[in-house]
């Protein structure tokens, strides 16, 4: 197929060729031939969101859920401005998405015309790659090779930029088996040398822990197949970053929890007490290791990923491999298996017997009260009300994300969609839009605090639209809750701007957006308000009223080491030191 | 455990060639990065060393082959052996890279930078000034009664040493290309 068509057609064409079912976006003047040619076709629905922000978190929530790209179409300068930091975070996280924008006419680029902004220039830094495209006969092969550069490697966010004269203009479509792929081809298959020396590893260790993150999402449901696999043959214990709950099921009985910052006891201290650390697709982020020079000392480690620049950046490590998650569990399964299956059985039973006190200390046990409710006890509630349906979680960012980690289960991958490297409020609630969207049948909750959910609360709108029935749950305590907790332990409780005053009326809120509002304060009452939430047939606002002062526990203080952990207020007094203020 | 054996060799094992220490002390490498010439491959690398806090002593870029638009960019940095190899990892994964070669580690090369010299005299001084562009073999390339611009090419020590001897002679303006590197023998 090589036929000639108009820039906007070549656009639709090309994301029909490659199977895209759903655009988020929002017009404007350097876009309107592009919508103008969605408006006359069926294949693709195209999701008007309420601010361009919002249409690259709705695409993230709906590449995470169904690990397929998500496309987004803005228009010039603001419309591309605003979507810059749903693409960062989309960098962060590795998320591919698919961006397109409009741009001025070619022959007016530079002249600052209005809504010009050098759209490439900016999104540089903030994309894995991104093309000008100045030609329509080059505008095909460019959606392709974007959609391929996207999806294949580390996945992440590209853009396309695309003037309007190179929309109007006709030029060649070039079908997806037929386009200038480019020369990207990223390392799938592991180095056979490097696996054997894990399986060396694997067959010696004592006290081994699995340290796995989002690269396991990333890398397919093979792949977290495979991870559960080595998990049951090898009995090692398992904890995962924040992006990667979910790979391994949380009521496994090798399951630690999550690690890092406000992870649980038990899996920080098999992290600094392991002897094999064996990190899969995570990267050693700050959240998760602490102080550097105590993380994990007395440990080999080896470390799988699919991009050679997260090996070794921050943590040495001893065995690196690089290659596809998927791809190097199997292989690494079919050697250790073909060396006769050995572990040091005796031992990591002992290392279970350590591992299951740690765990008996209970570090996720709270105060609960009967007067008021403890956000803890919110998810708790809601964690037994939903167990076992077909659930998909959003969260905001700040202490109710670390809550909704700790207190939440997931058994599946792709379930739980929540911004990790950058941190983005304002992320849960077009997520949780982009989520229903993909899964109209599933229940779809934003766990979500008040501050964070009103960063894009327009989107309320987009979810009473298209009749998508997300659950935004908020943890309102009238407080942006973990930079009071830190300013709390940091700052001589010194708790500068950081209440909300004039907040709205959330029920009546939901009720002007069309949807339902809910408001809970009673603990008694909780059970009830939940379920009335999950019957309804539609969004719901649910305003739960918690504990205003709450913090979130376990915590690793800045610049400490996983082993000098604070379980709860008793320990607070004095833990952070002048070193540890300066970092975040 | 038994030493791992991995390949060493170009950029997409790059990061199997890390040193089993972790040294503090600043190294200088020459990197040969091999790019397509397309829009803003330069502005890529450029904003991937300000924005990654990496140093860029030198840097030269030319379209080295037209029928594939292959762009070859040879980039002087310094830094401890892992932040080089992470610049090496980072460079490597870019889509318009095709090699990454560390031309410092990878076997004996040759380094060559390109100088003009604007050196303005009269009498003796000028005398000077051309028989000391004689020792360091440069060209004459423009001379009026008042100046001499010399032509000069060799490694960037020779064109600071011969900058150095210029000074006093009437040395105005100097333009430097920048290194240009490229391994020896096949």
């Amino acid at each position: 197929m090589n036929r000639q068509m108009t820039g906007a057609d070549i656009v639709v064409q090309a994301l029909k060729d490659q199977g895209v079912d759903t655009v988020f976006g929002y017009p404007g003047g350097a876009v309107l031939p592009i919508y103008d040619a969605i408006f006359q076709q069926n294949d693709i629905r195209h999701i008007l969101v309420r601010h361009e922000q919002g249409a690259t978190h709705a695409a993230e929530g709906y590449a995470r859920s169904t690990g397929k790209p998500g496309v987004v179409l803005v228009t010039s300068g603001p419309g591309a401005t605003n979507a810059v930091t749903g693409m960062t975070d989309a960098l962060m996280d590795s998320i591919p998405l698919i961006v397109l924008t409009g741009q001025v006419p070619s022959f007016m680029i530079g002249s600052d015309a209005f809504q010009e902004a050098d759209t490439v220039g900016i999104t540089r830094p903030c994309t894995k790659h991104n093309w000008l495209v100045k030609d329509t006969d080059k505008l095909a092969s460019t959606i392709h090779e974007a959609f391929h550069v996207a999806t294949s490697g580390r996945p992440g966010p590209v853009l396309i930029d695309i003037p309007k004269d190179v929309q109007f203009a006709n030029g060649k479509y070039a079908a997806p088996t037929k386009a200038d792929m480019g020369h990207y081809k990223p390392q799938i298959k592991g180095d056979k040398d490097a696996i054997t020396a894990l399986v060396d590893l694997i067959e010696k260790a004592e006290k081994p822990v699995l340290y796995t993150g989002g690269g396991v999402i990333n890398s397919g449901k093979g792949a977290s197949q495979l991870l559960r696999e080595l998990v049951n043959a090898t009995n090692f214990p398992i904890t995962s970053t924040l992006m990667g709950l979910g790979s391994y099921p949380a009521s496994g009985d090798n399951w630690l929890g999550m690690l890092g910052m406000h992870g649980t006891y038990e899996a920080n201290l098999a992290m600094h007490d392991c002897d094999l650390m064996i990190c899969i697709g995570a990267r050693f982020d700050d959240r998760i290791t602490g102080r550097i020079d105590a993380f994990s000392p007395n440990s080999k480690k080896a470390h799988i990923d699919i991009d050679p620049s997260s090996i070794n950046k921050v943590i040495h490590v001893d065995v690196p491999i690089i290659g596809d998650i998927g791809h190097v569990l199997e292989d690494l399964l079919k050697i250790w298996k073909s060396r006769g299956r050995k572990t040091k059985a005796a031992e990591i039973k002992k290392w279970h017997t350590q591992i299951d006190a740690w765990r008996a200390v209970d570090c996720l046990s709270f105060e609960n009260s009967d007067k008021i409710i403890k956000p803890q006890y919110a998810l708790q509630r809601l964690e037994a009300l939903t167990k076992g349906m077909d659930r998909y979680i959003t969260t905001e960012v700040g202490q109710h994300q670390m809550w909704a980690a700790q207190y939440l289960g997931f058994e599946e991958p792709n379930r739980w969609m929540t911004s990790g490297g950058l941190g983005t409020m304002g992320y849960g609630l077009p997520a949780s839009v982009g989520t229903q969207i993909a899964h109209p049948d599933s229940l779809v909750i934003n766990v979500a605090g008040e501050a964070s959910w009103l960063m894009n609360m327009q989107e309320m709108g987009t979810a009473v639209q298209y009749r998508a029935p997300v659950k935004q749950f908020i943890l309102n305590n009238e407080r942006l809750g973990m930079v009071r907790q830190w300013q709390e332990l940091l700052h001589g409780e010194r708790y500068s701007h950081s209440w909300s005053e004039a907040l709205p009326d959330f029920v009546k809120l939901a009720e002007a957006f069309g949807g339902k509002g809910i408001r809970c304060s009673d603990p008694a009452d909780l059970d009830d308000a939940i379920m009335e939430m999950l019957n309804y047939d539609g969004p719901v606002i649910f305003d739960c009223l918690v504990e205003k002062h709450e913090n979130c526990f376990p915590m690793i203080p800045s610049g400490k080491a996983h082993n000098e952990m604070l379980m709860g207020e008793a320990d607070t007094q004095n833990a952070i030191d002048g070193g540890g203020a300066v970092l975040v | 455990m038994n030493a791992v054996k991995l390949k060493k060799g170009t950029s997409s094992h790059s990061a199997y060639d890390l040193k089993s220490f972790i040294g503090d002390t600043e190294e200088t490498h020459t990197l040969a990065v091999l790019v397509d010439n397309e829009a803003g491959v330069l502005a890529r690398v450029i904003g991937l060393f300000s924005g990654r806090g990496y140093n860029i002593e030198s840097l030269t870029v030319a379209e080295v082959d037209h029928e594939t638009y292959r762009s070859r960019i040879t980039i002087v940095t310094t830094g401890t052996p892992s932040v080089i190899e992470q610049i090496k990892a980072q460079l490597g994964r870019m889509v318009p890279v095709y090699d990454v070669h560390d031309l410092t580690v990878e076997g004996p090369s040759v380094e060559r930078e390109l100088a003009l010299f604007k050196v303005q005299g009269k009498g003796e001084k000028r005398v000077e000034a051309l028989r000391t562009a004689q020792i360091f073999r440069a060209n004459v390339v423009d001379s009026t009664l008042e100046s001499f611009v010399f032509e000069l090419t060799g490694t960037p020590e020779k064109i600071d040493a011969f900058a150095d001897m210029m000074r006093p002679l009437g040395l105005i303006d100097v333009a430097r290309t920048g290194v240009a590197a490229i391994a020896r023998g096949t």
